[in-house]
């Protein structure tokens, strides 16, 4: 941030043609205006990320057990990360396990959630007719609903005496009674994409919205039947929306440990989530919380830059 | 059966089939919650089996309604808190940071936008165990509890604002602020009498967003609230939803709802005076509003 300075203007858009000395003084304007913000994202965003590398790499106060983080790199202590990392890789191990199982129930849940989602957000785009307001305020009604109350509505229907049970048991007549609430993989991925495909919902919605009319026009024009006109065409310029829902329910999938606990709270079902929740909460933890923290990072790196990188061309783009 | 045929190869049909889906996607996002709304006026204690109407949960009961119950009023009233302190901090940061940021060229402000929208897609789970460490190892003018909280949110919720502001600003474009400046309009005159009030939807539609947003929230603020006494009703619910609650609990979920409910629809008919007039926007009702999230 030292560098605010020698900003101004320096690449301003070619042919502007503010005389120079006010698009200056504007210059100016438009970096006080975007400080504060800039400033509270380095503070609470990017030295904590930083932070959590120097307390892995960091050393434990010897009295009191707690992590004192070293900033310098070049004095990071890398044992407590290279025993994470082995424990990780042997098998067996805690979060090895709790690693594979994250991968595949997240991608179990996002391919649900998009098979639901598409034709859904389809649906309300394109054929929902006059009753597209309505519709729409149903599908982003799961956004202010709040995900807690959700899920303490699924732990209600699916307890032992819940509704659910009630119902595949014809009210007490058959004497099944399974115990959804326990372990139970399916219903977790399942509690995953109920939490979640409104988050693909709408940015799907938003895209297909988008899709200009005349190309499907077109496409049905020169011949293609309904079918491969949505292959050829409207799928394939679906695309980037479909792949940003994909990691837009990804992404907060791989910190989720919250679903979990509600919906099995056993370790059967534990994902990376669950063990950053409990190794954090406990005292002398923390390096191990935050060597989790740090691997989880880096893998959700890869889906992020990504993100990242096609919303800037899509700004480059516009400007 | 060749009825069925010549149906499906009508080329003018109803979508019948996308349209059972959605309705069946609908009864499945929504009724358990609305089920769980109604056995929040369940007379007796079960949460499975409604046996008549009543208000105790809410009032009536003497111990454990979330009027009497301090735990669960505080939490609500922690979790408005938060959400309006949240709300009131965030908004004006943003929607600054957007403006800022859509105007300045350079390397700085490009890569300060590839970190706010790294902070819209990290999972929560990573950025509030790097907050807690924050506050718990680095001497801070605040430690854990509302300030801890609000500032864990603010740096969550900031994105959103950005986002939603700057595609405003590349829809509206220079030209209005140009013709402003070109009559004689400085630059903050330009951006305060004719680019602010152009921005005022998306800014609305950014402020309920993050309000909603805000008081869901359950990850960041269950880290940081370091005592009961800062514990939001998210956090309630995480604590004693598999602990054979009351009522009283879905009570206190289904008031969250309504207060997120009022802000939503307060919004959007705030958002519809304020497009009225609006030639871009004709007609479209609460798909315009919906657009501007």
């Amino acid at each position: 941030m030292t560098s605010t300075e020698e900003q101004p203007g320096s690449t301003a858009p070619a042919g502007a043609p503010a005389p120079a000395p006010r698009r200056d003084r504007s210059g100016r304007l438009w970096q006080l205006l975007a400080l504060p913000g800039l400033a509270w994202l380095a503070v609470f965003f990017v030295v904590p990320l930083y932070l959590v590398l120097a307390i892995v790499f960091g050393r434990l106060d010897p009295l009191f057990r707690t992590p004192v983080p070293v900033w310098n790199p070049l004095q990071w202590d890398t044992s407590v990360f290279v025993d994470v990392l082995r424990e990780t890789f042997t098998p067996g191990g805690l979060f090895g396990a709790a690693l594979v199982r994250t991968v595949v129930y997240v991608l179990v849940a996002s391919t649900l959630c998009v098979l639901i989602a598409f034709p859904i957000a389809y649906y309300a785009a394109r054929l929902a007719g006059r009753r597209r307001g309505l519709l729409l305020a149903l599908l982003i009604a799961p956004f202010w609903i709040s995900y807690m109350m959700r899920m303490l509505a699924w732990v209600n229907l699916l307890a032992r005496e819940g509704l659910v049970n009630r119902v595949i048991s014809l009210d007490g007549l058959l004497d099944v009674r399974p115990n959804w609430l326990s372990g139970n993989a399916l219903v977790v991925v399942l509690g995953l994409v109920y939490g979640y495909v409104p988050y693909m919902i709408v940015p799907l919605y938003a895209g297909l919205d988008r899709l200009p009319q005349s190309v499907l026009e077109a496409a049905r024009d020169l011949g293609a039947g309904r079918a491969s006109s949505f292959w050829r065409v409207t799928l394939p310029m679906c695309r980037p929306t479909i792949v940003a829902g994909v990691l837009l329910t990804c992404l907060p999938m791989l910190g989720d440990y919250f679903t979990n606990d509600l919906l099995s709270a056993s370790p059967g079902t534990s994902m990376v989530g669950n063990l950053i929740n409990t190794t954090v909460l406990t005292p002398g933890q923390t390096g191990a919380a935050g060597a989790y923290v740090t691997i989880v990072f880096v893998i959700a790196l890869i889906p992020m830059v990504y993100y990242v990188r096609s919303v800037s061309r899509e700004d480059v783009a516009r400007t | 059966m060749s009825a069925l045929i010549r149906w499906w190869h009508d080329p003018w049909r109803k979508p019948r089939i996308l349209g059972a889906v959605t309705v069946a996607y609908l009864l499945w996002s929504l009724l358990p919650v609305l089920v769980a709304v109604l056995f929040s006026f369940n007379s007796s204690r079960s949460r499975t089996d409604f046996q008549g109407f009543s208000m105790r949960w809410y009032w009536g009961d003497d111990t454990r309604s979330v009027w009497a119950d301090d735990s669960l009023h505080a939490a609500l009233l922690q979790t408005l808190k938060l959400g309006l302190v949240t709300t009131l901090v965030t908004i004006p940061l943003g929607v600054a940071f957007a403006i800022g940021m859509d105007r300045w060229r350079g390397r700085l402000p490009q890569s300060a936008n590839g970190v706010m929208l790294l902070s819209f897609v990290i999972p929560e789970t990573l950025l509030a165990v790097a907050l807690l460490f924050l506050v718990t190892t680095i001497v801070l003018p605040f430690t854990l509890g509302t300030t801890a909280q609000v500032v864990g949110l603010v740096t969550f919720q900031i994105s959103y604002p950005a986002v939603i502001v700057r595609a405003r600003l590349a829809t509206i474009g220079r030209e209005y602020e140009e013709a402003a400046m070109d009559l004689g309009a400085s630059p903050a005159g330009a951006l305060r009498r004719v680019v602010l009030p152009m921005l005022t939807p998306a800014i609305l539609a950014s402020t309920v967003l993050v309000f909603a947003d805000v008081i869901d929230d359950f990850v960041l603020v269950r880290y940081l609230s370091g005592a009961s006494a800062t514990e939001p009703v998210t956090v309630k619910i995480y604590q004693s939803a598999r602990a054979a609650p009351t009522p009283a609990l879905n009570a206190m979920a289904s008031l969250l709802l309504l207060a997120a409910l009022l802000a939503v629809v307060a919004g959007y008919l705030i958002h519809r005076r304020l497009t009225r007039a609006d030639p871009t926007q004709e007609d479209r009702g609460i798909g315009a509003f919906a657009a501007e999230l």
